[in-house]
């Protein structure tokens, strides 16, 4: 039988605030344990939680650049359950009335096609604490709590079922990524946690209108992760029922080491989570002027930068989309554009050099070396004819290295292209002379010896001679 | 409303107590007389009354995102029945 797997993704954003979401303790990352906690997030009794502005403000930004709609009121409840993690016996979260709710992102498919994927709802609640396990000095048999990320602000992001591959999982989760790093409201570290996602997966046979039993699989913390967890967990519930088993609706945890998922304890009654509303924290309400003055405040989303790369620079879809991959990098590009530089050109420098020089060293293109004005200057150096496109290579290493500006380069080394006809003249007639076999050989046919004398030229020149002059030069002199 | 003992357990469960048998007996009693009480308050006709979640008439209540001092590791911990270093010691919770 052939079978249909059904995926739906709840992720976790990790919020960029200064401070935790219902107190004033820092969360800043990698501090000594339990140094950054008061009595709200450790849970003591008679502290009052207060709501930080900031991740509302934020939770809006996210809904409005999902196509969600803002909810007018909405309210906290207390998710009931324990965990050493969990310092109150429950966590602060949304259930009824979330911040936003019916949102969608239209994901790529292979084909270049999209494909509209429903989100049900963002929510906003606190984060647990840590737990450390064997790096107790002297304790084999027990757990160390650090309570420093309890609080946190997170955003849990869940979409409807509509996900049918991994591939379509993994398109999506780009998406979503590339959004909330783009609004600049999570730093979208996935190996430090800051964007993780949980993932439901079932399978039905094709055609069926029935949904099968779902797992949900934790702690998938990469693009590959997901697509190895969910590929290896439809594959698992598919050999289950094949072999005559059936799929339990339980928790499982994925294992980048082995690629495999494995279940966690089952919960059974954990999951009765006896929800209801958190008498400390009043409704939220957000009104339609709030709901604008968020909707102005947003910066051109990915998709709409893409559109006007296209329209507006004459960009083709590809390098509009490579160019829109983030924030910085579309900026760095409009910089260039800004300083005088030919759209297409700076994008294929970008997506060329720039690129690689940045992967080369491991360097964000936030800290490039060359300046988005600097490359403009490299590349009106080509387009006046001072340097060959060949030569803006070897300059532009350079200017990578020194900072120096393109032009100092080129004075300094004596890279001034030569397009004067006399001199290049008088170079092919020497390489003529030296090579009459040659010459024979391409009057007589042989008109692939033509690359030889273009590169002999060009090496006698040192690389400096004007391509273009060259090639006119030698075509008249070769044809005699 | 009958309460079975089962239903006892379950909640006592939940909330991580342990109980005797004539306790639960107890409570199964007790708690099944409150949700008598409020199966009698469901008589009332609340037809377009909004849920009251909160008893006092307020709302957005904020603060601004501003780091204020923390209590310190000492302080935080000074109530914590075990610690190592500067963690709270729990017994192994790893699956």
């Amino acid at each position: 039988m052939k079978y249909q797997p059904v995926i739906g993704l709840e992720v976790h954003v990790q919020l960029l605030t200064d401070t935790k979401i219902f107190c004033g303790c820092s969360t800043k990352f990698g501090s000594e344990p339990n140094s950054q906690t008061c009595p709200v997030c450790l849970g003591l009794p008679g502290a009052l939680p207060v709501l930080n502005k900031k991740v509302v403000e934020f939770a809006i930004k996210a809904g409005l650049s999902t196509n969600c709609s803002i909810t007018p009121r909405s309210i906290f409840a207390r998710k009931n359950y324990f965990y050493p993690d969990l310092p109150k016996g429950y966590q602060i979260s949304q259930f009824e009335d979330p911040i936003c709710q019916w949102g969608w992102l239209d994901i790529k498919v292979d084909d270049g096609e999209t494909k509209r994927i429903r989100i049900t709802r963002i929510h906003m609640e606190e984060d647990a604490g840590k737990l450390v396990h064997g790096e107790l000095s002297g304790r084999d048999d027990g757990s160390g709590v650090d309570l420093n990320r309890a609080c946190t602000p997170l955003l849990e992001v869940v979409s409807e079922p509509d996900l049918r591959s991994s591939d379509e999982a993994v398109s999506y989760l780009k998406q979503l990524h590339q959004i909330v790093t783009w609004l600049g409201i999570c730093d979208g570290n996935m190996e430090e946690g800051s964007f993780r996602c949980d993932a439901n997966v079932s399978v039905m046979p094709v055609g069926s209108s029935t949904f099968g039993t779902r797992a949900e699989i934790k702690n998938v913390n990469s693009f590959k992760f997901v697509k190895q967890a969910i590929e290896y967990e439809i594959q698992r519930q598919i050999d289950l029922i094949e072999d005559g088993g059936t799929v339990v609706q339980e928790t499982r945890l994925f294992d980048p080491n082995s690629g495999t998922t494995r279940s966690m304890r089952s919960k059974e009654e954990a999951h009765d989570y006896r929800y209801f509303p958190d008498p400390d924290l009043v409704p939220l309400v957000i009104s339609d002027q709030w709901v604008e003055r968020s909707r102005r405040e947003l910066p051109e989303l990915p998709e709409q930068r893409q559109q006007r790369f296209m329209n507006e620079l004459g960009l083709p879809l590809y390098d509009a989309e490579v160019l829109t991959a983030s924030r910085a990098l579309a900026d760095y590009f409009e910089a260039g554009v800004a300083a005088g530089g030919n759209a297409k050109t700076v994008g294929n420098w970008i997506m060329g050099e720039i690129t690689r020089a940045l992967n080369d060293t491991g360097t964000p293109i936030e800290s490039c070396p060359v300046s988005p004005g600097q490359l403009a200057e490299l590349l009106q150096l080509i387009d006046n004819s001072t340097i060959s496109g060949k030569i803006a290579k070897t300059v532009f290493d350079e200017m990578w290295k020194s900072g120096k500006a393109p032009q100092t380069i080129v004075e300094d080394q004596g890279l001034v292209q030569v397009s004067d006809s006399g001199a290049i003249e008088s170079i092919i007639n020497g390489i003529m002379a030296a090579n009459a076999g040659q010459v024979e050989d391409y009057r007589g046919g042989k008109e692939k010896v033509f690359g030889f004398f273009v590169g002999q030229v060009m090496k006698a020149s040192k690389g400096k001679a004007n391509p273009a002059v060259v090639n006119e030069l030698l075509l008249n002199k070769l044809k005699g | 409303m009958k309460i079975s003992v089962a239903d006892v357990e379950h909640a006592a469960s939940l909330a991580r107590l342990e109980l005797t048998s004539e306790e639960k007996e107890l409570f199964a009693g007790q708690i099944g007389a409150i949700l008598d009480y409020v199966e009698k308050l469901k008589e009332l006709d609340t037809e377009g009354i909004v849920p009251t979640s909160h008893a006092v008439p307020m709302e957005n209540a904020f603060r601004e995102d501003i780091v204020q001092p923390s209590i310190g590791v000492a302080r935080s911990l000074a109530n914590a029945p075990e610690r190592e270093g500067s963690f709270f010691a729990v017994p192994k919770v790893i699956e």
